[in-house]
């Protein structure tokens, strides 16, 4: 069964613009899914519907069995819950240390201690970071900081991870230290959703791959298939 | 237990703020403490002046003059008609031998004159002091003794009491119409400016909703903070009326300009008023976050 199932999304903004038009699509449990595009063409306001940032103005969006379009705005928490989130810029807390950051998202659910310091640190531990749990955002590179935002959205193993852009704000060399992480992550069985339009890496990862335009889904290339047809 | 870990965190969390946000929080602070003070400052005002209408509506007596040749069982029926009467707090007879000898003692060039009198001389009249429960209405009660058999005169200083009475109103009412309207003022105030600490945590918010806190869980370290905000700026208007009211107390000696306007003494008043000045600062803190942060949950 897909844990994700994306059934006849529509999304208009109220400025009237149609950001996504009649997309369907699943995606099962422990993929490694790209999702490509030029600029505007709809694919963060596609993610943004699975983790419920952004409700459809139509279509049902499913997520383990429960349609998120329907869910209450003071529901959406428990759905955050499930689907850890990273962002192009980072999203880190600069007033807290590394560990505070990535033990925010436990803590914020009310673990016990003893919990969340084993938990932190096989996050950081995964991303490569575990010997710079003092330090505060700003004193890390950019890749570290996308490493601490990706600690912080596995943390408490949510079976879905969207990277939104991750790779966005990094140099080449970085990006793939990133993609590395990702990837064993995904290795694990987290389902990994990556936004990008790095065609280098989606090339270079040889994964599922779903390139929309002008907010319709214009090509699903299955693992392995892709190739770059923007050259 | 989760729901204690909750909120022991939270209390940190909003601890840390409070301090990380130092600026921004001292902004709150100190705008809590200007309009804690004006309002402080206001109500012993409106206190005092209440304290002392009540002090003079408790004086105000009405004087029944009997006729010289009222008797004992007239001067029975007239205090029974009196007490029958509405709005009656007290009704007590003086005679005029007690009123002699009260006046005899008072000062020694009365005692010469009254001495020259007997008991049957005596050209002072029985008198009945009547005190009123509702000075407002004083009027109707003299009226009504006044038709009484055997009255001779009522006496309660008409003019100066109905003056009192309108002037003690209005002085109440505009003077509790400012209290809530300065609260009102502080409230407001306040809110905004604990608005602008949180919009500058707005990503702050922005990742707690990412992460899944409810939107309960977000707001109650907003809340704590809030309450920690208010709690700190009511210290210096507490301490700032604690000691300036009994400064201002022990300097005019409890009274101010003569006798007749007596202050309220400082204690258990002050303690009074800092309880009420920290309630204030607490609630319009803690309501003032909660409705900041609203802004930026999506409920």
């Amino acid at each position: 069964m897909s844990l994700i199932r994306i059934i006849d999304a529509n999304k208009k903004y109220p400025n009237g613009v149609t950001a996504v038009y009649d997309v369907s699509l699943s995606i099962n449990k422990g993929e490694f899914v790209f999702i490509i595009g030029s600029t505007g063409c709809g694919k963060s306001t596609l993610v943004k519907m699975i983790y419920r940032e952004v409700k459809p103005t139509s279509g049902k969006i499913l997520v383990g069995g429960v349609d998120v379009a329907k869910l209450r705005n003071s529901r959406v928490y428990k759905i955050r819950r499930k689907i850890g989130v990273v962002y192009q810029d980072f999203k880190l807390l600069n007033q807290s240390t590394v560990y505070e950051n990535v033990a925010f998202a436990l803590e914020v659910l009310g673990l016990p201690k003893s919990e969340i310091h084993p938990k932190v640190l096989k996050a950081l531990d995964l991303v490569g970071l575990k010997g710079k749990v003092k330090q505060y955002p700003n004193q890390l590179s950019g890749g570290e900081q996308q490493r601490v935002a990706i600690a912080r959205a596995i943390v408490n193993g949510p079976k879905i991870l969207i990277c939104d852009e991750p790779t966005g704000n990094l140099d080449e060399k970085t990006s793939f230290e990133i993609m590395k992480v990702l990837e064993e992550i995904n290795k694990l069985g987290t389902t990994v959703i990556m936004v990008t339009h790095d065609h280098e890496i989606v090339e270079k990862m040889q994964k599922r791959v779903i390139r929309l335009d002008a907010g319709r889904l214009l090509k699903d290339y299955s693992e392995g298939t892709y190739q770059n047809e923007s050259n | 237990m989760k729901a204690i870990r909750i909120l022991g965190r939270s209390i940190r969390d909003s601890f840390k703020s409070v301090f990380r946000n130092f600026a921004l929080s001292l902004a709150s602070i100190s705008c809590i403490v200007i309009t804690l003070i004006v309002v402080s400052i206001s109500i012993i005002l409106t206190y005092n002046v209440n304290n002392f209408a009540t002090l003079v509506e408790k004086d105000v007596t009405i004087v029944v003059f009997l006729d010289t040749d009222v008797t004992d069982d007239e001067i029975r029926d007239i205090e029974e008609d009196i007490n029958k009467l509405s709005n009656i707090e007290t009704c007590t007879f003086q005679s005029k031998t007690e009123i002699a000898s009260d006046m005899m003692e008072s000062s020694s060039e009365l005692k010469a004159i009254l001495e020259q009198y007997t008991d049957e001389t005596n050209p002072l009249q029985d008198t009945f002091k009547v005190k009123v429960t509702d000075i407002e209405k004083i009027k109707d009660v003299a009226d009504a003794i006044k038709e009484m058999d055997k009255v001779s005169v009522v006496k309660y200083g008409e003019d100066m009491i109905e003056q009192l009475v309108s002037v003690f109103d209005i002085v109440k009412n505009v003077s509790i119409g400012m209290v809530i309207a300065l609260i009102l003022v502080t409230a407001f105030l306040i809110s905004n400016t604990i608005k602008i600490t949180i919009f500058s945590r707005r990503r702050q918010i922005e990742i707690m909703r990412l992460v899944g806190a409810s939107n309960l869980n977000i707001r109650i370290p907003f809340i704590i903070e809030g309450f920690f905000l208010g709690a700190l700026g009511s210290i210096i208007p507490i301490v700032a009326t604690c000691y300036g009211y009994t400064a201002l107390y022990d300097n005019f000696d409890g009274q101010l300009f003569s006798p007749f306007i007596k202050l309220i003494e400082p204690s258990p008043f002050i303690y009074q008023i800092s309880l009420l000045l920290l309630v204030i600062g607490v609630m319009v803190g803690m309501i003032g976050s909660a409705l900041a942060v609203r802004k930026h949950l999506k409920i």
